[in-house]
């Protein structure tokens, strides 16, 4: 019985593990073996064995600076935007609404993000905004092509994925609780930032996590709305496998971009998680 | 487009030049920062359902794959192609020569026609990427029809790897609005760009041509891989990039939009912009900068190689050529098909600027497709 039970189990997690093995593992050997390896005389990759690329990694000091930069802030921002939302639509709104606005969240994701950093091209450049500030009297203002445009562009391209986890949390929000402080003389400030703000954590943290994790390997919004001048880990692998082609060193950017988002993801899962223990421990006292 | 090959008033040509214009989404810099090319190939080869097949000519197979450049072909003549053979183009769109030899060299594209630049086909002879051309499969190229400065870099050790498809130049394309009259050098470009053009220059996201006409901004050698004067452009190129408008290939929206006033740009830009836009004027440096012809090569590994044979073929036949022409506005070096275009479009200054204003200008050397520090000196600039 146990025999067949944990047969059955290898069985079933076969295909799962063949699919991690074959697209994430191998792919990730390949990149680190290749980091050690030398730029081809004619580009690509020639076997070696040096640190080389490693020791090179400060000459796209620029591309991490502005990626560690710009992703965090534009997390930050997201989040700031998508709070408000997801609780109007969680807390708030009528159900009647609520199917509707929640699709609306969805719709621009039909369309092609590139189509879409496309129109902020427009919105951005002379003929938009700035036109628009400028009727008002405030001249020569240049968005497009700046770190500004690469965050508005950033921001409005993953809100959605920041505005469900937190949704999906306060939706699932026990209401008696905001009832009972409400009953007990609780201001809703208060219920809101030791209720509703702790329960609604978990999904912040998904939230925060899926768009910082995102953020960090966008190339196409930078190349778009930064003018080639905003250059982002991204665009710099992008450059060193299609133009410059050197792939060692190529590779060696993306190991070294792979472990500082692991250590930026596991510092940001601690913090979160000791907030919450402590809310925890103030709640018992 | 047109199906017979009478001559085409200008205004008809610039007709056709409107709506190809206002068709085209995807240009170099998009697809180069995208790798939609390669998106749609895989897609294509994913999904053969999708792909309108007609197994009519079994010899050449249902499918020809063209990676090519944007906006360099006239659609209809993929369409007629199919109507003709049974064959579907499946076409893909790359942004540099750098990207296609990295393409080639990873292995498995799937191409069966390609399209280099001059500079680019002996190191693809080197590193045995394409096939020697059996010229007998392509009975509509013509060598003495070809004006052999656009068609002899596609011989190497007197073997034929490619046959000529257009050539044209790299200059500059101004807002004479904004910049007050003709910006014909680049002097003048990358001193303004510092200066009264603060903010409104754009260069290539290409490294021959940025790298190269800055190297001509000082009087070295558009394809100098000398140690000494790529730091000299170097250090101009980053004490410029503040004040550029952009870094990018894809300039054709900014300077419509007046956003930006100065360029670098290729002939066929040049062409169309200043059709829409008699303001956009474009000039050639005068200090020098480069002159180009692109080729259609077959892979090693070309899977459908009959196939890519007869499209070469198709697409050499000077009534079609000649029909491609209208279509993309870049200059022929084959004299037959010259013969069908209209006088004004072989009188066109952009297309075929004067002979005392080309001598100056240099073909792209092989040596900078492989350069390392080319390709470095590119990414410092990029990423500082």
């Amino acid at each position: 019985m146990a025999m067949a039970q944990t047969r059955a189990r290898a069985l079933l997690l076969t295909p799962a593990g063949l699919w991690y093995a074959a697209l994430l593992l191998f792919p990730l050997a390949v990149v680190l073996i290749f980091s050690f390896g030398e730029r081809n005389p004619i580009g690509g990759y020639a076997p070696g064995f040096t640190l080389e690329q490693y020791a090179n990694l400060p000459a796209r000091f620029a591309a991490f600076r502005n990626t560690l930069t710009l992703a965090p802030l534009g997390t930050v921002a997201a989040l700031l935007i998508a709070y408000p939302l997801a609780y109007y639509l969680a807390l708030r709104v009528s159900p009647r609404w609520k199917t509707t606005l929640l699709i609306l969240v969805i719709v621009p994701f039909w369309t092609s993000i590139l189509i879409r950093s496309y129109a902020w091209i427009y919105l951005l450049g002379g003929n938009g905004i700035p036109a628009l500030l400028e009727a008002f009297g405030l001249g020569d203002i240049r968005l497009i092509n700046t770190p500004f445009a690469v965050l508005v562009g950033i921001v409005y391209g993953y809100l959605p994925l920041m505005v469900f986890p937190i949704y999906v949390a306060l939706e699932k929000l026990d209401k008696s609780l905001l009832e009972a402080a409400s009953d007990l003389g609780t201001p809703p400030w208060r219920s809101f930032l030791q209720i509703t703000l702790p329960l609604s954590m978990p999904g912040v943290l998904t939230g925060s996590m899926l768009v910082f994790i995102l953020l960090t390997g966008e190339f196409l919004i930078p190349a778009i709305l930064g003018g080639g001048k905003v250059f982002f880990v991204g665009n710099a692998l992008v450059d060193l496998f299609l133009q410059s082609r050197n792939w060692a060193f190529g590779s060696a950017v993306a190991v070294a971009l792979i472990v500082i988002m692991l250590i930026v993801v596991a510092l940001y899962t601690r913090v979160v998680k000791r907030f919450g223990a402590s809310r925890d421990d103030v709640g018992l006292m | 487009m047109t199906k017979d090959n009478t001559p085409i008033t200008r205004r008809k040509f610039i007709e056709h030049l409107r709506s190809y214009e206002k068709g085209s989404i995807s240009r170099r810099h998009f697809l180069g920062a995208t790798g939609l090319g390669t998106a749609m190939a895989v897609m294509g080869g994913a999904m053969p359902g999708l792909i309108p097949g007609r197994a009519r000519a079994q010899d050449l197979g249902d499918r020809v794959v063209l990676a090519t450049w944007p906006n360099y072909h006239d659609t209809a003549n993929f369409d007629n192609f199919t109507d003709a053979t049974g064959v579907y183009s499946q076409v893909n769109v790359f942004g540099s020569n750098e990207e296609m030899l990295a393409k080639l060299q990873a292995g498995g594209s799937g191409w069966d026609v390609f399209v280099p630049t001059n500079y680019a086909i002996s190191t693809y002879v080197k590193a045995d990427l394409i096939e020697p051309l059996d010229l007998s499969k392509l009975p509509n190229y013509d060598p003495a029809a070809f004006d052999q400065r656009f068609a002899d870099a596609g011989t190497i050790d007197g073997t034929v790897y490619a046959v000529p498809k257009n050539w044209g130049t790299t200059g500059i394309a101004f807002n004479s609005a904004k910049t007050g009259g003709v910006v014909d050098s680049w002097k003048t470009f990358f001193d303004g760009a510092r200066d009264q053009f603060d903010g409104r220059v754009m260069v290539h996201d290409y490294q021959l041509t940025t790298i190269g006409n800055a190297l001509v901004y000082f009087g070295h050698s558009f394809n100098s891989v000398d140690e000494a004067e790529l730091a000299d452009a170097e250090k101009l190129l980053i004490d410029v990039k503040p004040h550029l408008f952009a870094i990018s290939s894809d300039y054709q929206p900014s300077m419509r939009n007046g956003d930006a006033w100065l360029t670098m740009c290729w002939t066929g830009d040049g062409k169309q912009m200043n059709s829409d836009m008699p303001e956009i004027g474009f000039a050639l440096g005068k200090e020098g900068g480069e002159i180009w012809s692109d080729y259609y090569a077959i892979p090693k590994d070309a899977p459908h190689r009959e196939a890519a044979y007869a499209l070469i073929n198709y697409l050499l036949d000077p009534e079609v050529n000649a029909r491609e022409a209208l279509a993309h506005g870049y200059p022929v070096a084959d004299a037959r098909t010259n013969a069908l275009l209209p006088e004004d479009l072989l009188s066109d200054p952009i297309l075929y600027p004067a002979a005392e204003r080309l001598s100056p200008l240099e073909f792209g050397a092989a040596v900078t497709l492989t350069d390392p520090n080319r390709a470095e000196l590119m990414a410092r600039f990029k990423s500082a």
